[in-house]
């Protein structure tokens, strides 16, 4: 056996996977305040499809099965594609979005590590484009009845016009296509809260503070929350203090849809992001950039999941033209 | 005391901090080991240079009387550790990873320790000429694991000698004792060392989980009274954060000069050298005290019931030193060195060498064995810990890929084998291993190429002179021929001159 003969205690893949599940616990407990239990179930699904087409596409591979399937990262893929589709989808389409996910965007590339593509992001690009319809259906905050959820999750009949309202995102969208002002969009529809969507504000808070935990814990560093924070409201503040009545608020962008699931929990995967440290900044500003832009002028009303994707491919290109300089190679420094 | 003119130290990027386990054995003085009833003493205990033995089978040898001659300009002395006879010069397994055997000589003490008077030096009149061929004489190497020449090292002119007493490695301690019972003699070598390069400066850099070093240092400097001389001559003792690899060379000097030793480029280029503590030691036993370096200490620790540290002879097997410390029943492996560079021993029976500065004994409870390895998850801890500012994890990529080029453009060579990217990895990858094996390849790959080159070139030669010489013989046969033809033309001519004769 070689040096080094000692390890830093409790340090494990498994304990990465789980502080992300932990940090995803606040936002999850909030969503099942504020929308109902519906999303432990898809949760639930989720998770059990994940471990079911982990172990049989590792099988299928010849590769170790424990010790993957016990590493965690199919457990959070799992639940953040979970939270990223609307809460009511039938259990089918979770399991599709997830064999996309664990199968497509992991396993066919070779497994943990060597993906390029975020696979809960692939998974739900892929739904929104096959299934816009039930991808856009998001249950009402206030109406929390689990038994219809609980239906709808299990495939009956979706006569749902009295349990989906608009997100924010999309009553902003449909406003600002009638060509109403945002002041005006803001103060008619009741789909809005403080500064996002109404009742989502809370799940967005839940996911900021499992945010900063990670952040506390060391998980994730400062650098992609804070440059896609940038990226997003920096980009919308220019354009919103030109003509706030045509643009949200940078607030509005950064409390609604899945702008701080995205800053925390997404652009900071650290196997499709950048690695260094400028690499981590331009991947991540260039994710919030394209979110604003799809949002503002693309035909979906979310545009986290295209920006991601999109960015992971420029991250080979990304890394390569930001390796910092390694010891003694700067200029020399002296007192 | 005047205030530090190192008040603002310098940071270097990464690290870690491993639990220290000092305390285990830097309570005990150092201690005496028994005579051991042979001595295994290899030719070769430097990184740079060997030694020719000068003695045969039979002869009887005093302590401290060289037995093995310095071989060319790098070459170091060896030297009988005590009194006794000569029984064996022959090959034995070394302290060395793969338990590779070299030449060494057996000497079997007669228990008497008598010393071989050398000629003494006056260290204060000597020249320094003088002064630097007696310390090759006397044997002395890099006490701190490295050993490189210290004739070699002393002999460049610089401004600053940073002496290394950082001693970041968790367990060992034996820079830490000799610093408390020693100080005297380590300043002594120090300032001797500092005039033989010229310094202006000497800077005793310790960790700062060594408060009872860093006083007895700071009372030696006192009671010499070095602290009075000019201020910018004088020797300052400068606690540093301990943080591993504080002691790595670069990452010290950064750390006391803000300078940062570029690749491929020496220590010295910019008017900076480290010593250890123990090579200042070392030095001041030679020169003022006339003994060739016989002995080290060692610190013997991990799963044993008596931990501490040592005056061992060189030759002493590990095992005695085991014995003494006596090994607990668990321990399934013997360590050389610190738990993150060091090796574990093929065979305790290798025998301490200069560069020996610890010896564990390793339990699967102490030094728990490697979890199975994960797939990397590009987490980038390795990059943050890495003093080297590398992104071992790209090394990792490339090395397992046999990218070597990639590998080198990622600067793999740069890297110091620290071990701070294995110990932080979550995936409890062996990176280590991994950019060993590639440095290796990378060596061999280079080394046939160069031979291809040579080979390429003798057959481009040949090829050249058998064309030459094939051309010189064509010329030699037309030349001759044209004689030939000349000779026959001019007989001809003459022929009919001749007729009317």
């Amino acid at each position: 056996m070689s040096s080094p003969h000692i390890r830093r205690e409790n340090n494990s893949v498994q304990r990465v996977m789980a502080h992300v599940l932990v940090a995803l616990v606040p936002g999850i407990a909030a969503y099942v305040w504020q929308v109902g239990a519906g999303i432990l179930v898809n949760l639930a699904i989720a998770t059990l499809v994940a471990l079911a087409a982990e172990a049989a596409i590792l099988a299928l591979r010849k590769r170790p099965i424990a010790i993957t399937l016990t590493d965690g990262s199919a457990v959070v893929t799992a639940w953040l594609i979970a939270l990223a589709l609307p809460s009511i989808v039938p259990w089918w389409l979770t399991t599709i979005a997830v064999l996309v996910g664990i199968v497509g965007a992991k396993h066919l590339y070779g497994g943990i590590g060597q993906n390029p593509f975020n696979p809960a992001m692939a998974a739900y690009c892929t739904m929104i484009v096959a299934y816009p319809a039930l991808m856009s259906q998001w249950p009402a905050v206030g109406n929390t009845d689990f038994a219809t959820q609980l239906s709808l999750i299990l495939g009956g009949t979706r006569e749902i016009d009295g349990l989906t309202g608009a997100t924010a995102l999309d009553a902003m969208r449909t406003g600002l296509r009638k060509h109403e002002a945002v002041s005006a969009i803001l103060a008619n529809k009741t789909a809005f809260g403080a500064f996002g969507g109404r009742g989502w504000e809370w799940i967005v808070g839940g996911y900021a503070v499992g945010g900063l935990f990670l952040l506390w814990r060391r998980i994730i560093t400062w650098h992609q929350p804070l440059a896609f924070i940038a990226g997003l409201g920096l980009t919308a503040a220019l354009f919103w203090v030109i003509m706030p009545d045509r643009f949200p608020s940078p607030l509005f962008h950064l409390a609604s849809g899945g702008a701080m699931l995205g800053a925390f929990f997404i652009v900071t995967d650290p196997v499709t992001s950048a690695s260094t440290p400028l690499g981590k900044i331009i991947f991540a500003l260039g994710v919030g950039i394209i979110a604003w832009l799809v949002r503002t002028f693309g035909v979906y009303p979310e545009g986290v999941a295209f920006g991601v994707l999109l960015m992971n491919i420029a991250v080979p290109l990304i890394d390569r033209k930001t390796q910092p300089s390694v010891f003694g190679e700067r200029e020399e420094k002296r007192p | 005391m005047s205030a530090s003119r190192f008040a603002h130290l310098f940071h270097f990027h990464g690290g870690i901090k491993p639990a220290s386990h000092k305390t285990e054995s830097n309570g005990v003085p150092i201690r005496a080991v028994p005579l051991p009833e042979r001595l295994v003493v290899p030719l070769i205990q430097s990184s740079r240079g060997g030694a020719r033995t000068i003695v045969t089978v039979g002869d009887k040898v005093l302590k401290g009387q060289c037995i093995g001659e310095a071989e060319g300009k790098a070459g170091t002395a060896i030297h009988a550790p005590t009194s006794g006879t000569v029984k064996e010069i022959g090959r034995y397994p070394m302290a060395h990873p793969s338990g590779l055997e070299s030449l060494a000589i057996v000497i079997e003490p007669d228990g008497e320790e008598r010393w071989f008077e050398y000629e003494r030096l006056d260290p204060e009149h000597a020249s320094r000429e003088d002064l630097i061929l007696r310390i090759q004489a006397s044997g002395i190497v890099g006490m701190g694991g490295a050993t490189f020449p210290s004739h070699i090292k002393v002999d460049n002119a610089i401004d600053t000698l940073i002496l290394n007493g950082a001693e970041c490695e968790p367990w060992i301690t034996c820079d830490d004792r000799l610093m408390r019972e020693r100080a005297a003699d380590v300043l002594t070598g120090a300032t001797l060392l500092g005039r033989l390069s010229g310094a202006k400066r000497i800077v005793v850099a310790i960790e700062d989980n060594k408060p009872e070093a860093i006083a007895a240092m700071r009372a030696a400097v006192r009671a010499e009274e070095l602290s009075d001389k000019d201020e910018s001559e004088g020797i300052e003792v400068v606690p540093v954060p301990a943080r591993y690899p504080q002691g790595g060379e670069k990452q010290l000097i950064k750390v006391v000069t803000g300078i940062e030793v570029a690749a491929g480029k020496l220590a010295t280029d910019y008017g900076v050298q480290c010593f250890n503590v123990g090579t200042a030691h070392a030095v001041c036993r030679a020169l003022v005290h006339g003994e060739a370096m016989v002995s080290r200490i060692v610190t013997v620790t991990g799963n044993v019931e008596r931990p501490g540290n040592y005056e061992v002879l060189l030759g002493t097997r590990v095992a005695d030193l085991l014995a003494l410390a006596g090994v607990k029943p668990d321990t399934d492996r013997t360590l050389m060195g610190g738990p993150m560079m060091g090796f574990t021993l093929p065979s305790a029976e290798a025998p301490i060498t200069k560069g020996s500065n610890c010896v564990i004994a390793a339990s699967p409870t102490l030094f728990p064995h490697r979890p199975p390895e994960q797939p990397c998850i590009r987490c980038g801890s390795c990059a943050r810990a890495c003093p080297v500012e590398l992104q071992p994890f790209e090394l990792y990529w490339h090395s397992r890929a046999k990218n070597f080029d990639k590998a080198g453009e990622y600067h793999i060579f740069d890297c110091i084998e620290c071990g701070c990217c294995a110990f932080v990895c979550p995936a409890h990858i062996p990176l280590v291993d991994y950019f060993r094996f590639a440095k290796s390849e990378m060596r061999a790959k280079n080394e046939e190429r160069k031979a291809a080159e040579q080979a390429r070139a003798r057959f481009e030669f040949r090829s050249f002179r058998l064309e030459r010489e094939k051309a010189e013989k064509a010329a030699r046969l037309a030349a001759k021929a044209a004689e030939t033809r000349a000779a026959m033309a001019a007989a001809q001519s003459s022929e009919p001159k001749a007729d009317p004769s």
